[in-house]
């Protein structure tokens, strides 16, 4: 982007609210400050080049990113040597995807995805069309599911690669991923998860679920942005066209020194999300339940309700813009659709996808909470949103609700 | 075991305390710079303070685009691989292995025996045609300094553009984007105090380039992925740090000159390659003949000096050096040549430390050999 002064100081007045309550947990998290302390070190003096393993220095390192390689591994049955560490899940996706596509289309030329999947998965689909590559894109169902019939029906012998997020972004749903995963590997198909909103909150399982290639995101899960993960099976070998070649870091799968300190945290907030999934999990569903009963009455929650991750609701409050909303509660951090798409005014594609029109579409926030979202908070939001919405409700307020708009662009 | 001495930061460098203390602080805020609330709305202004930090430091031009990515090799590959209708592309013979990656097919420019591009043959070459030159701006082993500013004016008559890797010389000697007409320019993180797992492609006006990763429309399309807040604030901190130092960095040079001649007392036979040329202040390249590359390495790791054989990259692999085979040395002395690589911190006790390490491996090995 083009840096500009004045841009930046158009921001100079941020300032967040001291009340503020963070309910965009899907967008990203903090870092957990055990994740921070972990990687503190690699920052501070342990600062080798891990491809310089000559020397003290650079052995240190590479041990630290063996053990997170391990860790990372663990969570979802795979071997340390099937982790290959990227930038992010949008690398990784555009790696999983351009990658074994570009690979195996002299054999196979079809992709099959779902509409509901993250932008960069299907802009990533969307460019190998460009390249000769037949992209098929699945509708779902209302619940937000595919429907596992269709999916049979789409992928035969001429595809190469399933692509199913395990978690939607927008709505939390969670897809049968072991379903999916056998209606690809009958058909010979390779099976890819995009796992960002997954890994570390649902139990995955690449050997149950006959994963091939999982997208793993850092800072979904308390670890740093910029860090991210792409399982790559070997055994039957799933082999990639990288997307830039170099010093052959990661099996040659991708180039470029790797950052110890951010690797070692995306080890460890995997192992605090192993450790602590079952309990954690508990919690936010306990939070989830407590929240939706005290918005009361005239909430419409997207997406199936019992297969999902229990930190997310995305909510439709009925009659309610959702941009008149989050414009009188500016102390809640609360967003329409995924943070990508958060600045458009178009009503969310993953939304239209579940068949809402445009006016339902329109109405819906996502609400993400997690690890250090507390009882407190979410019970002050709720009250917050339910006054905010019934003063919405309410006739005659429109010109009040015109001024906290302007004010807020 | 006294404390270790690295000797290495052209491979990597520690990041400046500032920077750390200012990366916790981020590191701790929830916000993704693309939200639109509150806390998404500051993550976005301290992304954008940086990328003006990083513009500064490099002179990018008036209108340019500076690229966050997630490394120097991600960057290197965006200019090279996501420029659009490049045509026939010319790199120099001394590129790091990265940039020779990126475009295998790339005719290369050789280099003098001091390691510098040779401008005459560069001219010839862009008489056969050519929409590309990439030309680092330091070469990372010898440390030599590219006539860079030659090579645009040349380059740009023959219509082509001209990117630089500027990693090398980035916060060690003066790089100016603007001044020098450079149209594409990478720089790392790494190599000046930042963190690990961050660089910037920058871009000058209207130069199209496509992106390698497509997704959220992040980093005007150039480059898609959340962005890696914390370690963009670190990089701003430290380019601004690091250009802002830079006068008191050249000190390096009379202590990297002394080491040199001290060395070579030592050892008449050794070879300072590029010592000829105008260098960054830091870096030596050397060999002591007779003696294998990775056997100086590990002796001076038990001596706990830290230092490489070539490029941190191909460190791991016995190869011989494709800069110095460049420049002509021959194989043999070529794989008897480290780099000794200086710091900001570096002081003269270790210096010290190094030259008795290669006096006693230099006695040792010339016992066995007789």
């Amino acid at each position: 982007m083009t840096p500009d002064r004045a841009e930046r100081d158009k921001t100079d007045g941020v300032r967040v609210p001291p009340d503020a309550i963070y309910l965009d947990y899907q967008a990203t998290t903090p870092t957990d400050p055990r994740v921070v302390e972990a990687m503190m070190p690699y920052l501070v003096q342990r600062f080798g080049n891990p491809h310089s393993d000559a020397h003290v220095f650079g052995q240190e390192a590479s041990d630290a990113v063996e053990r997170a390689r391990e860790q990372v591994a663990a969570l979802i049955g795979a071997e340390a040597r099937e982790i290959v560490f990227t930038s992010g899940a949008t690398e990784s996706n555009n790696l999983a995807i351009k990658g074994a596509s570009r690979f195996l289309k002299a054999r196979r030329d079809k992709l099959v995805t779902v509409a509901t999947e993250h932008k960069c998965v299907l802009e990533s689909g969307r460019a190998l069309i460009a390249e000769g590559l037949e992209l098929t894109i699945l509708p779902v169902e209302r619940d937000g599911l595919v429907d596992l019939d269709r999916l049979r029906a789409a992928v035969d012998e001429r595809t190469a690669l399933v692509s199913i997020m395990a978690v939607n972004n927008e709505i939390g749903v969670v897809q049968d991923l072991a379903a999916i995963g056998a209606i690809a590997r009958a058909a010979g198909a390779l099976f890819h998860t995009d796992a960002a909103q997954g890994f570390g909150k649902i139990p995955l399982d690449v050997g149950a679920q006959a994963i091939d290639l999982m997208s793993i995101s850092g800072h979904k899960i308390y670890a740093p942005k910029g860090i991210g993960a792409l399982y790559v099976r070997r055994r039957p070998r799933v082999r990639l066209e990288p997307l830039f070649s170099g010093g052959g870091q990661e099996r040659g799968l991708r180039s470029g020194t790797l950052a110890p300190a951010l690797i070692v945290a995306l080890g460890e907030a995997a192992e605090i999300a192993g450790r602590e999934m079952g309990a954690e999990a508990a919690r936010l569903a306990d939070l989830a339940a407590s929240f939706l009963a005290r918005l009361g009455p005239g909430v419409t929650v997207h997406g199936d309700r019992t297969r999902r991750i229990p930190g997310n609701l995305n909510i439709g409050f009925d009659g309610v813009r959702a941009q008149d909303l989050m414009a009188v509660v500016p102390d809640l951090a609360l967003s329409v659709g995924s943070a990508c798409t958060s600045a458009e005014v178009e009503p969310s594609y993953v939304l239209s996808a579940l068949g809402l029109d445009n006016q339902a579409a329109a109405s819906a926030v996502r609400i993400g909470f997690g690890r250090f979202t507390t009882e407190a908070e979410l019970r002050r939001a709720a009250d917050r949103l339910r006054g905010a919405v019934a003063g919405l409700r309410a006739p005659g307020l429109q010109p009040v609700l015109e001024r906290a708009t302007s004010f807020m662009d | 075991m006294s404390s270790f001495v690295f000797l290495d930061h052209n491979a990597t460098t520690p990041v400046r305390p500032a920077v750390i203390a200012a990366m916790m602080a981020v590191l701790g805020e929830a916000g993704n710079p693309s939200s639109v609330h509150a806390q998404g709305r500051a993550a976005r202004r301290r992304v954008e303070l940086a990328r003006c930090q990083v513009a500064e430091a490099i002179g990018l031009p008036a209108g340019g685009d500076i690229v966050f990515a997630s490394g120097g090799t991600e960057a290197n590959h965006l200019a090279l691989r996501g420029l659009k209708a490049p045509g026939r592309i010319l790199i120099s013979a001394i590129e790091h292995d990265c940039v020779r990656a990126a475009v295998p097919d790339a005719a290369l420019i050789p280099v003098t025996a001091d390691g510098l591009v040779d401008l005459a043959a560069l001219e010839r070459l862009l008489q056969g045609g050519a929409g590309l030159v990439s030309v680092m701006a330091a070469n990372n082993e010898t440390g030599v300094i590219q006539p860079i500013a030659d090579v645009v004016r040349l380059a740009h008559a023959a219509g082509a553009l001209v990117h630089c890797d500027a990693i090398q010389i980035v916060g060690k000697a003066p790089f100016d984007m603007a001044a020098l007409g450079v149209d594409l320019a990478t720089v790392s993180a790494h190599k000046l105090g930042g963190p690990q797992g961050m660089a910037a492609l920058a871009l000058a006006p209207k130069v199209p380039v496509r992106a390698l990763t497509t997704g959220g429309g992040q980093e005007k399309g150039y480059r898609a992925g959340t962005e890696n807040v914390a370690g963009i604030v670190g990089f701003g901190l430290a380019i601004e740090a690091a250009v802002a130092e830079l006068d008191a960095y050249q000190r390096l040079a009379i202590m990297r000159d002394w080491l040199a001649a001290r060395l070579l007392a030592i050892d008449p036979q050794a070879i300072v390659f590029g010592a000829d040329a105008p260098r960054v202040a830091n870096t030596l390249s050397i060999a002591m003949p007779g003696v294998k590359a990775e056997t100086q390495v590990m002796a001076f790791d038990l001596a706990g000096i830290g230092l490489s054989a070539g490029s941190a990259c191909s460190s791991g692999k016995v190869r011989t050096s494709h800069v110095l085979t460049a420049m002509g040395v021959p194989p043999e002395v070529a794989q008897s040549a480290i780099r000794i690589s200086l710091g900001r911190d570096t002081n003269d006790t270790e210096i010290d430390r190094m030259i008795e390490a290669w006096a006693t491996l230099r006695t040792r090995t010339a016992r066995s050999a007789a």
